[in-house]
């Protein structure tokens, strides 16, 4: 069944074009790991699917409803979207930021029932403990994982995540993942996550989209897409590929000038 | 290995938390949580139900706080009215004021005082007179003026996620300044005669946050380039206001001098008609959007992310918290002195809603 489908979608900053005919489709509780250099558009996309930014040509429908046709709290009830970890958050405490979760169902007051929702997210999460600490005051993972648990309450169909264990040590980064794998497949959520450590994405995504120049170069099993020479191309790196527990395991070795010049479009931080 | 690092991790975690929690409840707590973190091991849902006791907790302490500034203000306000050339004890004040509500002369003090043309000055005792006439619409003046001037900044605020943001940054008041400045030296501006500084100061007052919105139709409307849009309109209204004392007659350019300074001084029962109006209309929307300004201070992107129209959500916050600005420093002058002192009595009364998770202001 197909959850989310992206058509033919465009996008571009001012004159520069950041995305290009890019199509997918989603089905429910599958998990995309989004993978390419720095500009290849993978936020760009992340924020077309949630509207955050609106896409100059093509369509993005959610259940076979056209999102731009949906208000933005109809969006709110079926994506959560959680960005790269944000500079500047005013200070709340952790218990308040999950109930922001609760935002779209609300119209003006938390119920017993919002509470209950929060307490059970902070549980899954194991993250109890920080229920009434201050945001600011927790470590990136900690921080993250707040997020997700704020993005969980918004009890979301399809799950953005922009590059979710970014700044996060390796245990957090395995921990972050873990939960995001559980709750996708628990809750029958489908996810999309840009990711730069393709190991990761090669371990946890059921299928993985690489992106060059806003256009998509590669899509499939992380087996088919995470190759030495898609590598190379895209990233202008050599690696060794090996399968290690059933996963393509990359271990890059060297840059290299990329095949076929340049990286083959704009390369525009977004 | 991995299993004991991460329970003392958990543990220090714990300790941490419990520390936090001790400075605030005290130590009475002590024994309870200790007990509570040993449970909390054996079972789930007992943690549950002690966040959602501390959280209830953490509630509880913010209503507690605002029901002892509503104590606080009447005691002060009580004891303000005595304060001033014609001496009074406070029991007098208080009893002065409470039989005074259901006396009809007083009654016609007021009504007096908003339709001059219908009904004729009553004749009351001088203390009666002094403390319903002169001290009493001061002090209400003072307790308005506070309440919206902390509501209109805390929202500037909350929209703009920057704690600099208040009126007096973004230019508000020292557009009204310059409004009144014109019309006491000048006698020009919007409005002819016996409102004419007041109508004035509204209008212009008004000015600086429209050229700011104006500015975000052209630029991406960033909380920083209205905080300094704002700060740039501060300088060159106050500059202007300094052009027109410099030329001005010493008495009117010491008119607008004391206009700037602020003061209680005009407040009367006619204008804490409009003022109170003024109050109550832009408190209800801004009280009806606290939930979204609170989702903003996570980040625009968070805050759409959860269906909230953030560019419109923060044009239509700036433009009421700028009306209520504009409502109250018509009446009382740019208030800043007294403004910050009043911030602190009349504050916490919308902070519990609107900023009740906002843990660094308690």
């Amino acid at each position: 069944m197909v959850k989310l489908k992206v058509k033919e979608v465009e996008f571009s900053y001012a004159s520069v074009l950041v995305l290009k005919d890019i199509c997918l489709e989603l089905a429910a509780s599958e998990m995309l790991g989004v993978v390419g250099p720095n500009g290849a558009g993978k936020s760009t996309l992340l924020r077309c699917i949630d509207r955050i930014l609106s896409p100059q040509k093509g369509c993005i429908s959610l259940d076979g409803q056209d999102i731009k046709k949906m208000s933005r709290m109809e969006l709110a009830k079926k994506v959560g979207y959680i960005p790269q970890s944000s500079s500047q958050i005013f200070p709340a405490t952790v218990f308040d930021t999950v109930l922001m979760g609760r935002r779209p169902h609300l119209s003006w007051k938390s119920s017993e029932e919002d509470t209950e929702m929060v307490l059970e997210t902070l549980r899954t999460l194991n993250i109890e403990d920080l229920a009434m600490r201050d945001i600011n005051e927790l470590s990136g993972g900690q921080q993250q994982k707040v997020f997700i648990a704020c993005a969980l309450t918004q009890e979301p169909d399809v799950l953005l995540l922009d590059e979710p264990t970014s700044n996060l040590d390796i245990r957090h980064q395995l921990e972050v993942m873990d939960i995001i794998k559980n709750v996708v497949r628990e809750k029958n959520i489908s996810a999309i996550m840009a990711i730069h450590d393709l190991n990761l994405g090669s371990r946890y995504a059921d299928r993985i989209l690489m992106m060059n120049g806003g256009k998509i170069f590669a899509a499939g099993t992380p087996s088919s897409v995470l190759t030495p020479e898609n590598i190379k191309h895209v990233y202008g790196v050599e690696s060794e590929v090996e399968e290690k527990r059933g996963k393509p395991y990359i271990v890059p070795i060297r840059p290299v000038s990329p095949k076929g010049g340049g990286n083959g479009g704009v390369s525009y931080e977004v | 290995m991995l299993r004991i690092k991460y329970y003392l991790e958990e543990r220090i975690n714990k300790r941490k938390v419990k520390k936090t929690f001790m400075s605030t409840i005290g130590k009475e707590d002590q024994g309870k949580s200790m007990a509570s973190s040993t449970e909390a091991i054996t079972a789930m849902g007992t943690k549950s139900a002690e966040i959602k006791e501390q959280y209830e907790k953490f509630i509880g302490r913010k209503i507690l706080f605002i029901l002892f500034s509503l104590i606080l203000i009447f005691i002060i306000a009580g004891i303000a009215v005595t304060l001033g050339a014609y001496s009074l004890t406070v029991t007098e004040v208080y009893s002065k004021i409470f039989h005074g509500l259901f006396q009809s002369e007083v009654h016609s003090i007021i009504l007096h005082d908003t339709f001059p043309s219908i009904f004729n000055k009553p004749d009351v005792a001088q203390e009666v007179w002094v403390i319903w006439e002169i001290r009493l619409p001061r002090i209400l003046m003072g307790i308005l003026a506070g309440i919206g001037l902390a509501i209109a900044g805390t929202m500037m605020q909350g929209i703009l996620r920057n704690p600099l943001a208040s009126p007096f940054t973004l230019g508000v008041s020292s557009g009204a300044g310059f409004g009144a400045a014109l019309a006491i030296i000048l006698s020009a501006g919007f409005v002819a005669g016996e409102y004419l500084v007041v109508g004035n100061a509204f209008f212009f007052a008004l000015i600086p946050t429209f050229i700011i919105l104006g500015l975000t139709r052209y630029k991406r409307a960033t909380p920083e380039t209205m905080i300094l849009a704002g700060i740039a309109l501060f300088y060159i209204f106050s500059g202007l206001m300094a052009l027109l004392m410099y030329f001005s007659e010493a008495e009117p350019a010491v008119e607008a001098y004391f206009w700037m300074i602020g003061s209680l001084g005009r407040a009367s029962w006619d204008n804490l008609l409009p003022a109170s109006i003024m109050l109550v209309g832009c408190v209800i929307p801004l009280m009806w959007k606290s939930w979204d300004v609170n989702v903003m201070g996570a980040g625009d992107e968070r805050a759409k992310s959860l269906g909230v129209n953030v560019e419109r959500t923060r044009i239509f916050i700036m433009i009421i918290a700028s009306l209520l600005t504009a409502g109250i420093i018509c009446f009382t002058g740019c208030i800043g002195f007294i403004g910050l002192v009043t911030y602190l009595l009349g504050g916490p009364l919308f902070f519990y809603l609107l900023a009740r998770k906002r843990k660094e202001y308690w």
